[in-house]
């Protein structure tokens, strides 16, 4: 305790002043019992939110008379250290109004079917007997199923019965993979790090039936796709509290006080440090005001600023004058010095391919996967240690490292011979695809083959004039060439002076502070189409400066609660592999995609992205084909998989006698097999089961709103939108499905939009009535939920609700499935030897006769899995027989993990079946901590030393501190708890250090999960070769007006604007925009944003109702008028759910749409991409995202009088 | 001198992120429930705007807090006794719902009951005071983010009498929040107007309170209080206000708005005070003197003499300590950096602020103060985004001089602090300028800064 003392003084007097101004006295002693009362209460319980808002606050919920009260945030966070602010309190004010829901009249008491379907169910059961009978009859007869999915989203639920709906839900499940298949039964839950335990329940359960596990990371579009593009690496970022190092912190699309609300005042704090904090935004956000500088480029055309503050980086640290800091760290930590070959095109060069050991004629192992440089001193080309072919097999044991070994890579052939080199550019063209530059490299000539630096091509592509052949910038104030400040000033509107200005400062800060100047960005950066450039462009600013694996610098990409510290344990149990091996991880963007028809509607075409250099690969094929195409080449996972049941393949294969792999390729290749991807049409590759829990997805994340209600449920929907160009290769069938599927269930404590639309309602148990985990990367501890009270009602925890499940699944799946064999198509992995898959990421497609098709190398590896149908409710309550056979693998690393399983069989029991017991979900997060090495130090420390024999670096010093540290639940439960360093993510806590991504990398050489080993600049896969963006590149927002046309239907006064959604200030994605303090301090409904001008336009004043409206469908809301908007823009905060305080549209009659009801999905094709290097697949690790900021809508004023 | 103990309160504006958690956490405490619906003991303004209730600084209009007479005297704008006691059953001075605003609730069940109809379910705003279907007009937070803006801003007072350099465009848009609270004030003017002696000053640590027992309703408080931070609950028809969550001081813990804010700005400490200089400071005749002469009533703990006529006024040793440990006293008095809100007001607040720097410069003209020099990294106070006009009418009865001193010694501080931890040197021009030691400027830095836990209370 503090100067604020316990003590209470007793005074006696009472008194007026002399003057009789004013009364002092003590209280009297009856009147304030009143408020005292009020503060009064039994118990105190520690729990936290689960709501993807990177928070993870730990928070006190006071009970009362067994009622909860309120909460008020934790303070005994362990400390940052003396000389550093602390996490205490974390928290926002969305967090601290959670308890309303608790006893709100909207929470979700009991389980609800629709009674149109109830009453038919009940019907065709009670005739048929048996459920899964029922089930099949009811989804069979066209006109039943149309009745009760047309009724889906207009009301009319009726309570039912647990035993009831998870009957109903069962015989769905069965009937589902029994007829269709077990990947047709689907299963959407996001972010596991906001509640690990609640996610694996489900995810578990499916992964034993075999259901198709969506991601959500990519999806979301918080994915930033440059990350494993440069990195190989999902996401990795600094912890909040490494802003405090910072001394140089820019804020590029990222509203800290609004969407990280309980860290920003890191930021605000590190200012008193002396830390320098600029703004970028295009409107006076919530942060620009703690900013030293506010840039607001025009929305979308952040990328061009970030190449302007390059090509001043790279002219006034590289080329006018070197920095010995920058230029070893370059050489050693990326792919700068490495060389490209060039290849004649027309009376120029194009770069092509990193030169690999293979072009040298080296006879090594994986010599295709080893990258080459120059000696500066010896002029030879040297194979370093360290990049991929170094990482898997024999002759790369202990060398996988970034020890140059005396080596002093030629980071430049500057001085020898130059030729020209054609470049892409897109801020000019006729097409998405831009135009070329042309401008020049030096060069040498390597085994017969002309190269280049990457350097060298990134100065020709930054335009750095070094005196080269080919057209350049002539200075700063050069408008006409990219990318010059005077260029990005023309298309951002930041001046010029300033963009040099800002730049300069942020390198020159990270040159006298060895690397820590950082940029924080955010989704207003990351959710556009082009994105991963726009990021790149970022990138290029930190790792050219030494600012990457520094504490205080590097990137900060603050966008989803994606990091689950205790990674392994809870990977393993998530997806059952102590069961079996693997699940069926599918890439949610290219799920959904399909599933809801939103490629049936694409006026362009893949071919329309791509740079004029490009050698065609994409001639008049829709994204829907190149998304078949990376299904089949073993690129992107794709479920549901084949146009047939994959029971059936196994069963064919056995009556044949032939193996399952062979079986599938024959039948592949003789047609008679199709990927389900090249026919979504076709109702036997419909998704049919659709369990939604801890997520809304129609009222959230689910871009292309409309698109869903017509297509996925057949009910009522606002698109007019018209159909577009036909695939060549995916079928086109006419006539759109409406309402693929057949069951949606949402498991939540809260009518949202998912919930209104779904078939069954399913009461949950609140983040205050549940055993839980949560984490995130916003700081190093672990801590649990707990229940303050008991879920009440008919309330269950997600964990209970998936036992019972399994049970009843199981009790009807005895008789209709039993044991069968399961057939998966599994792609090509990442940190796994798939990455050596296709070397050089040539394209080549059996289908087509380039190659040969063989699983696992040129197409999906072909595994097949027994499954006892009858036997998952056993199954999903005890750890299988693999932990122990195989151990556990993250990351290319395997654990061993015996003596945790003896701890935990005394620590948790068995089953009667004699497994470690997972019955409950407590017992599932000690499994986790367990089993994970962030939480156990043994465990890091065998990770470590495994890694060692490969890189032949020292390593498991940085966990020995911990060695003998486990991290209980009951720890979890008594206060917040640090994490172990461990080789499961890159950064150190080791000595109480802040977290910062790749320190381990730096500071041990070891090397990034990349085909070099190091950060890269350079990508040479051919598609992304085929779409210009080999080098960081501006690419500008589509130009949906070119490609959709004008979209106003005129009459009322109206505006076309830039329509962007971001994270909204008072709720968390669509959790708490219901809840009455947050309806009290917004405005109580949907609003969108205006500017003055905007809304003089269109003759709209603050608060008057308007209607939003595009192609894809119809908003209403009310206008918020603010100068801080700038012209030309607008943006409806973040899922806008259609809940509450939405009238009906003046345009069609009906309920007004979602946030997303004005987006919809796009592919990009270098997000299929697959089987090579760092371009392989994982969950939620690459796929393609669901991006929602290129879009434009119209606005106009409405009739004020609205009626619901 | 007869020295007392208020527990005072000072937040760090530059820090606030206008998140409304002490909002929440405040409401969700104590005024969730009938009656006060529409009450925030702490509610956070976004400025430039009217605020809540509407324009409740405007006190040409509400006659909140004290004036002068002719003759230099004290008294409440709000007239003599004689007056108010004509005015009790009519008070014109009284803010209404409009005012306020009217809260909605919603009718939430229907997105479960619903029957089958043709649309999506949807719930819709009903008063929460008369349960009938409602349109939102205005809210507790009606004007958040806004910046003003045009529609508003005009009607800010602050803004009155700087039209001229305040333009409502993009380029020029600057804004901060404004938590506020009781001001718990050392010459409370809610006190003064009660007819019935309900309100009162708590002797041992100066809390203003509301005796549930003894108010009849006569909502004077209400008028006078210039803050506007004390209401009608609307069902007892009793006045309610912010109670400096004395339960929880009374344990030692800070106020619930404190120990929840999210941005760490809050500070909570003990001020000695000497009793007898209160009415003196509060009628200096110059509006621009009432800060220095509320800095005069405030006693210096660590001086002998106050400590023994503390101990003479019965304040316990442990009191006296924490005195010397408070947060207040430092920001307050010897760096200079809080600020009482409106001391014009004459009422002497007890929750002072440290203004914002909000240092932005503009948005797309400025080339900032250095171009050429990378190492040059801050902006000039005088670039500052905030008009000092406007800061100076909230903070300083209008003294400009009053606000850039502030300003200038945090902008010293930081750029002292970065000298210090990018090469470690020592700015001594810095320390000059801010007229302050080395160890005073790193003492303050930690405070405001590090600001641990146990150094905030």
């Amino acid at each position: 305790m503090g100067p604020l003392l316990a003590a209470r003084a007793f005074f006696t007097r009472s008194e007026v002043s002399a003057d009789g101004r004013t009364l002092h006295q003590i209280d009297p002693s009856s009147w304030d019992r009143f408020y005292r009362d009020r503060w009064a209460h039994d118990k105190v319980v520690r729990s936290t939110h689960g709501v993807n808002c990177t928070g993870s606050c730990s928070w006190q919920v006071f009970v009362k008379d067994g009622l909860i009260t309120w909460e008020h945030q934790a303070t005994d966070y362990p400390s940052v250290g003396p000389e550093s602010p602390e996490y205490e309190p974390r928290g926002c004010p969305r967090g601290a109004s959670f308890s309303w829901y608790t006893y709100s009249p909207s929470r979700v008491r009991y389980p609800y079917v629709r009674g149109v379907l109830l009453e038919m169910w009940r019907e065709a059961k009670a005739r048929l007997g048996d459920p899964v009978l029922a089930w099949e009859e009811l989804t069979g007869d066209p006109e039943r199923a149309r009745a009760y999915k047309r009724a889906r989203g207009k009301g009319g639920f009726v309570r039912s019965s647990w035993e009831e709906v998870l009957e109903l839900m069962a015989a769905a499940h069965v009937h589902t993979v029994k007829e269709y298949g077990p990947d047709r039964v689907v299963g959407f839950s996001p972010i596991p790090a906001m509640s690990m335990a609640s996610f694996a329940a489900g995810t578990r359960f499916l992964s034993m039936i075999g259901g198709t596990l969506l991601s959500f990371y990519d999806w979301y579009a918080d994915l930033p796709i440059a990350s494993p593009q440069v990195w190989g690496d999902q996401t990795d970022v600094p912890e909040a509290a490494d802003w405090w190092n910072s001394r140089y912190l820019i804020m590029w699309g990222s509203n800290i006080p609004v969407t990280r609300t309980p860290d920003a005042h890191f930021m605000t704090e590190a200012r008193y440090q002396g830390t320098k904090v600029v703004a970028i935004s295009p409107d006076y956000a919530d942060n620009v005001k703690f900013a030293d500088d506010w840039l607001a480029p025009h929305p979308g055309t952040d990328g061009a600023l970030a190449m302007a503050m390059g090509h001043v980086t790279l002219t006034e640290f590289f080329r006018d004058r070197q920095v010995p800091y920058f230029t070893d760290y370059i050489r050693k930590y990326t792919d700068l010095p490495f060389l490209v070959t060039l290849e004649r095109r027309g009376d120029a060069y194009v770069p092509r391919r990193f030169l690999t050991a293979a072009d040298l004629g080296a006879e090594s192992e994986h010599a295709a996967f080893k990258t080459v440089f120059l000696d500066e001193e010896t002029g030879e080309a040297v194979v370093p240690n360290g990049s991929l072919g170094f990482r898997w097999g024999q002759e790369g044991e202990g060398r996988w490292n970034l020890d140059l070994d005396g080596a002093n890579p030629a980071l430049t052939l500057l001085g020898r011979r130059a030729v020209e080199v054609d470049l892409p550019r897109f801020d000019e063209g006729a097409t998405e695809g831009g135009s070329v530059m042309r401008r020049g490299v030096p060069v040498a000539e390597v085994a017969g083959q002309l190269v280049t630096t990457v350097f060298d091509l990134l100065m020709a592509q930054y335009g750095v004039a070094r005196d080269l052949p080919g057209d350049w910038p002539a200075s700063y104030e050069d408008a006409s060439q990219p990318y010059t400040p005077a260029w990005a000033e023309e298309i951002t509107s930041v001046p010029a002076a300033t963009i040099a200005r800002i730049a300069r400062e942020f390198a020159r800060n990270a040159e006298r502070t060895e690397g820590r100047s950082m940029i924080a960005m955010g989704a207003g950066t990351n959710h556009w189409f082009h994105s991963d450039q726009i990021y790149r462009a970022f990138l290029t600013l930190v790792l050219l400066t030494g600012c990457q694996g520094v504490n205080g610098g590097g990137w900060g990409h603050y966008v989803g609660q994606e990091k689950v510290r205790p990674i392994t344990g809870f990977q393993h149990l998530a997806f059952a592999f102590d069961w079996q091996r693997p699940t069926r991880h599918m890439a949610g963007t290219a799920f959904w995609y399909l599933a809801t028809d939103q490629w049936r509607y694409e006026q362009i075409q893949a071919d329309e992205l791509a740079s004029p250099l490009g050698e065609g690969m994409f001639a008049g094929r829709s994204f829907a084909d190149c998304n078949a195409q990376a299904a089949r080449l073993g690129w992107l996972p794709s479920h549901p998989t084949f146009n047939r049941n994959p029971l059936a393949l196994a069963d064919e294969a056995a009556a044949k006698g032939i193996p399952v792999a062979e079986h599938v390729v024959n039948e592949l290749t003789s047609g008679r097999l199709r990927f389900a991807a090249e026919d979504p049409g076709d109702p036997a590759n419909f998704p049919r089961v659709l369990t939604v829990w801890r997520a809304n997805l129609l009222g959230s994340s689910g871009k292309g709103n409309e698109y869903f209600l017509r297509h996925l449920l057949g009910t009522d929907a606002e698109t007019r939108n018209e159909e577009g160009v036909h695939p060549v290769e995916v079928t086109w069938r006419e006539g759109a499905a409406e309402g693929k599927l057949d069951l949606l269930t949402t498991i939540d404590f809260r009518m949202t939009s998912t919930a209104l639309f779904s078939d069954v309602v399913l009461p949950a148990a609140t983040w205050y009535e549940k055993h839980d985990l949560s984490s995130t990367d916003m700081h190093p501890f672990v801590h649990a939920f707990n229940p303050a009270i008991a879920p009440p009602w008919q309330t269950r925890a997600d964990y209970d609700v998936f036992l019972g499940l399994a049970d009843t699944f199981s009790e009807l799946a005895a008789e209709h499935l039993g044991r069968r064999t399961d057939v998966l198509a599994v792609p090509l992995t990442h940190d796994t030897p798939d990455e050596l898959a296709q070397p050089g990421g040539r394209v080549r497609d059996w289908k087509h006769g380039e190659c040969e098709p063989i699983p696992g190398r040129t197409m999906p590896k072909i595994i097949t899995i027994e499954r006892d149908y009858a036997a998952v409710g056993k199954r999903v309550r005890g750890i299988g027989p693999l932990f122990a056979d195989l151990g556990l693998t993250t990351k290319g690393i395997t654990y061993r993990v015996e003596p945790e399983l003896e701890y935990l069989g005394g620590k948790n029991g068995v089953t009667p079946e004699g497994r470690i017991s997972l019955d409950t979900a407590d017992r599932m997060c000690e499994a986790i901590l367990a089993l994970s090495g962030t939480t156990n130090g043994r465990l890091s420390t065998q990770g470590f030393e495994t890694l060692e024999k490969r890189t032949g670096t020292k390593l498991a010093d940085l966990a020995a501190e911990h060695e003998g540290k486990r991290i209980t639940f009951a720890d979890t439960q008594s206060r917040p708890q640090p994490v172990i360093t461990s080789p499961e993510w890159s950064g150190s806590e080791t000595g109480g250090r802040r977290y910062s991504a790749f320190v381990i990398n730096v500071e041990r050489d070891k090397p990034w999960h990349t085909l070099t080993g190091r950060q890269q600049f350079f990508l040479d896969h051919d598609w992304i070769i085929e779409l210009g963006e080999q080098l960081p590149a501006y690419r500008p927002p589509l130009n949906m007006h070119r490609h959709y046309g004008e979209q106003a239907d005129g009459g009322a006064a109206e505006v076309t604007v830039r329509y962007l959604t971001p994270h909204s200030k008072w709720s968390i994605h669509s959790e708490y925009q219901d809840n009455a303090y947050m309806l009290a301090l917004s405005r109580g409904g949907p609003t969108i944003w205006m500017s003055v001008e905007d809304a003089a336009t269109i003759g709209v004043a603050d608060n008057d109702w308007i209607e939003a409206y595009n192609r894809n469908g119809v908003v209403v809301a009310r206008a918020v008028v603010s100068h801080r908007m700038p012209a030309g823009t607008v943006y409806m905060y973040h899922a806008k759910d259609r809940n509450v305080n939405v009238p009906l549209t003046e345009r069609s009659g009906r309920r007004g749409g979602v946030h997303n009801s004005l987006t919809r999905l796009l592919l990009k094709p270098s997000h299929l991409i697959g089987g090579y290097a760092q371009f392989t697949y994982a969950f939620n690790y690459y796929g393609p995202t669901g991006n929602q900021r290129d879009e434009v809508t119209v606005i106009r004023r409405r009739d004020q009088e609205v009626t619901y | 001198m007869r020295v007392l103990a208020q527990v005072a309160m000072v937040m760090n504006l530059d820090k606030c992120i206008g998140c409304h958690t002490c909002s929440v956490t405040c409401k969700q405490t104590w005024t969730n429930r009938d009656g006060v619906e529409y009450v925030w003991f702490n509610n956070v303004e976004t400025k430039p705007g009217v605020g809540y209730p509407k324009r409740y600084e405007d006190q040409e209009r509400w006659h909140g807090g004290w004036t002068l007479d002719g003759r230099g005297r004290l008294k409440l704008r709000a007239g003599g006794r004689i007056k108010r006691l004509l005015s009790l059953f009519a008070n014109p001075d009284l803010p209404d719902l409009d005012d306020y605003y009217e809260p909605a609730t919603y009718d939430y069940d229907t997105l479960i009951n619903a029957p089958a109809g043709p649309h999506v379910p949807v719930i819709r705003p009903k008063s929460a005071i008369t349960g009938k279907d409602m349109a939102i007009t205005w809210g507790a937070n009606w004007e958040d983010d806004l910046g003003g803006a045009p529609e508003y801003a005009g009607a800010d007072p602050n803004l009155a009498a700087m039209v001229e350099k305040v333009k409502m465009e993009f380029d020029k848009t600057f804004m901060f929040h404004l938590p506020r609270i009781c001001e718990h004030c050392l010459n409370p003017a809610c006190v003064a107007a009660c007819p019935s002696g309900a309100m009162y000053k708590r002797e041992e640590d100066g809390i203003v309170l509301v005796d549930q027992d003894r108010c009849r309703g006569w909502r004077m408080c209400v008028s006078s209080c210039p803050y506007k931070k004390v209401y009608v609950n609307h069902k007892t028809g009793k006045a309610e206000k912010c109670t400096f969550c004395f339960p929880r001081i009374e344990a030692g813990q800070p106020t619930v708005c404190a120990e929840t804010c999210v941005g760490r700005l809050r500070y909570i400490g003990l001020v000695l005070y000497d009793a007898d200089a209160v009415l003196n400071a509060a009628r200096v005749a110059d509006p621009s003197d009432l800060l220095e002469a509320q800095r005069q009533v405030f006693l210096d703990p660590e001086d002998p003499e106050v400590a023994a006529a503390a101990r003479a006024s019965g304040i316990s040793e442990d009191w006296i300590q924490a005195a010397r440990r408070s947060p207040i006293y430092r920001l307050a008095m010897r760096y200079r950096v809080a600020l009482p809100l409106h001391p014009e007001y004459r009422t002497l607040p007890m929750v002072w602020y440290i203004p914002p720097l909000s240092p932005v410069l503009d948005a797309v003209t400025s080339v900032g103060a250095d171009a050429d020099d990378p190492d040059n990294v801050f902006h000039a106070i005088t670039d500052l985004r905030i008009p000092l006009e406007y800061l100076a009418s909230l903070f300083s009865a209008g003294d400009i001089e009053v606000v850039a001193g502030v300003l200038m010694r945090l902008s010293a501080m930081r750029a002292y602090m970065r000298a210090r931890t990018v090469d470690g040197s020592v700015a001594t021009h810095l320390l000059e300028a801010a007229g302050m030691t080395a160890a005073d400027m790193e003492e303050m830095y930690r405070l405001l800064a590090v600001a641990k836990y146990d150094e905030r209370y």
